[in-house]
């Protein structure tokens, strides 16, 4: 749908070579029209979101349904914390997201000023194991790491979501490495020839000097553990240890559906990170850029 | 200031020579010990056993028993779900991936046109590309609701043909698409960040030459962001193709209706903790390891090693 109306623009630029100044106005109103429409769509079921949040029960169960609800109830994000015990995976996943955000950022900036600075023997063929990894799907790991877990006790508790994590992150590791290749190398010279060590030089000096990029890891380290569906469910088992992510699933009954309750949780999950997206919002945007564009 | 320093930086290094080298080593592996002993522990030891289990009928508990290749020959022979899962992932990889290429890169071609309110309207577009998984789909389990969802109420209202959307054997990977196409806007960013990179004076050196809108598109816009759609591309294929944590949601965790919503991770998935088939899923494990590194391959033959990292000096 979207692409036909992108489409559905272009012939208004042929009229260019009537006048300029026209075909000018009439290419920046379409490109205004269209993003528009496009906004509206996109940002639509963020409404529907927000609406069924707080409808009550049989207004959202009616057809046609309504978009603004008739009557305004905010007992669904009441029932959120008594039909199950949301306020326990909200801690859950606080708890679990921390200590990840932790472990991935003392982790993978050490070792990426290591690929970035430091010319070991062998640091382009690590490199290049470390590259190789970021293609690797976790699920030729998965169940042989499943099984060390398991053989350790670990199954149904945090740690095999939050000990990895201190072993440094191979996507992290490139980022920051790319960071830090930005650094004029004569700062650290200098610090070289004052007599700071090597991780003198690192703690002391390249460290603030990346604070815009550690929040960005940090930022995006956070969001990917919020998010996270697979490991959860693989070794949690036990309803008290759920995170939000599984929890909210008890709202989905085989036969029953929770709609207001459900929404109003899904409200819930997706606030803290809407608000460090517009707390943080350029770190987002550079850490993907970053990544994504440059290399 | 720095050129002397720098002069005499030069100097000591040179004149400490190979002692340096060595110790300069040393440091190299103390400061990537971390993720080394990870790669072991995490990546390079679960490969290795992984492999040697796809090769048994290992179930988790107790013994694996060698079986040969017979994992693989079941899968290829005489397992319709492997080829069930396979095409699942297949067709929502064929349409998702290039039309969430196309919307999140024009996308980025609108509000390259030095619009007002761009960030807002980078916003709206990137927002719902940071909604958890589990988040969106029960949002759009809502919207698709057959009997009460504003899916069918909107068809309706144009007296368009409602659909079952989600519990539909044909719509159901459209509609997982449909859900896919929201977030977009992830990808956006990134090539609006290739967009803005592309020099003016190319654009400004075309228009002298008389070069239309079309035409500045086509060949100086895409070509100068080429290696950024690529790079989408291939990432996007590669996560396509791990699809799961929609598909488990919106089918309960059961692939349904009818096995159509049964991705390939997700019945690798199944296999390996529902039925503790450990060792035919590494089997499955491995087969999509081979696929993807055929992605990467290719990616790496079209591009050269240039696009992710550089060699310094």
């Amino acid at each position: 749908m979207e692409i036909a109306e992108v489409k559905a623009a272009s012939p208004v630029k042929e009229k260019k070579t009537r006048s300029m100044k026209v075909g000018k106005r009439i290419e920046r109103i379409s490109t205004y029209a269209l993003l528009v429409i496009l906004s509206t769509v996109f940002i639509f079921p963020f409404l529907w979101l927000i609406g069924t949040s707080l409808k009550p029960e049989n207004e959202a169960m009616t057809f046609p349904p309504t978009l603004i609800p008739k009557v305004w109830d905010f007992a669904n994000y009441k029932d959120v914390f008594t039909l199950v015990s949301f306020g326990k995976y909200y801690l859950n996943s606080i708890i679990v997201s921390f200590f990840v955000v932790l472990g991935t950022v003392l982790s993978s900036t050490i070792v990426a000023y290591g690929f970035a600075r430091i010319k070991g023997k062998g640091r382009n063929f690590w490199f290049v194991i470390l590259l190789g990894t970021m293609m690797l799907p976790p699920q030729v790991t998965m169940i042989p790491v499943y099984m060390i877990f398991s053989k350790l006790g670990w199954i149904n508790t945090f740690l095999p979501l939050i000990v990895p994590s201190f072993f440094g992150s191979a996507y992290f590791i490139f980022l920051l490495r790319q960071f830090f290749k930005t650094i004029p190398k004569e700062l650290e010279e200098s610090a070289y020839l004052d007599g700071c060590g090597t991780f003198g030089i690192f703690w002391r000096i390249v460290l603030p000097l990346s604070v815009p990029s550690v929040i960005t890891v940090a930022l995006l380290s956070f969001m990917w553990t919020w998010n996270d569906f697979l490991y959860p469910l693989i070794y949690l088992n036990d309803d008290a240890k759920y995170t939000l992510a599984l929890g909210i699933l008890q709202f989905k009954g085989a036969l029953l559906i929770e709609w207001g309750p459900m929404m109003a949780a899904s409200v819930l999950i997706i606030l803290p990170l809407i608000i460090l997206f517009f707390v943080g919002q350029k770190y987002f945007v550079q850490g993907i850029a970053t990544t994504g564009g440059k290399g | 200031m720095g050129f002397v320093k720098k002069k005499l930086f030069v100097y000591l290094a040179g004149k400490a020579g190979r002692q340096m080298n060595k110790s300069r080593t040393f440091l190299f592996y103390m400061f990537i010990l971390p993720w080394l002993i990870g790669f072991f522990i995490f990546t390079a030891g679960p490969m290795i056993y992984s492999l040697y289990m796809s090769f048994t009928d290992f179930s988790g508990l107790g013994a694996a028993n060698w079986v040969g290749l017979e994992n693989y020959k079941k899968l290829f022979t005489g397992d319709p779900l492997f080829w069930q899962s396979l095409w699942n992932t297949i067709f929502y990889t064929i349409f998702g991936v290039p039309l969430g290429l196309v919307v999140g890169y024009m996308l980025a071609v609108l509000l390259n046109a030095n619009v007002k309110f761009m960030g807002v309207f980078r916003t709206i577009f990137y927002l719902p590309s940071l909604v958890p998984t589990v988040a969106s789909s029960l949002l759009w389990i809502i919207i698709f609701q057959p009997d009460f969802g504003i899916a069918n109420a909107i068809l309706d209202f144009f007296h368009l043909p409602t659909s079952n959307w989600l519990l539909s054997e044909e719509m159901v990977k459209p509609s997982l698409i449909i859900m896919s196409l929201w977030g977009a806007g992830g990808g956006m960013v990134i090539y609006l960040a290739g967009l803005q990179s592309v020099p003016a004076s190319l654009y400004e050196a075309a228009e002298l030459d008389g070069a239309g809108r079309f035409k500045k598109f086509w060949h100086i816009t895409i070509p100068m962001t080429s290696n950024v759609i690529f790079f989408n591309l291939i990432m996007g294929l590669i996560g396509s193709f791990q699809i799961f944590t929609q598909a488990y949601v919106v089918s309960s965790g059961n692939g349904g209706p009818n096995y159509k919503s049964l991705f390939y991770v997700f019945y690798l998935y199944q296999d390996a903790f529902k039925f503790f088939k450990m060792g035919y899923a590494s089997a499955l494990a491995w087969i999509l390891f081979i696929i993807i590194l055929i992605f990467t391959l290719i990616q790496f033959k079209v591009f050269g090693k240039k696009v992710y990292y550089e060699y310094d000096e």
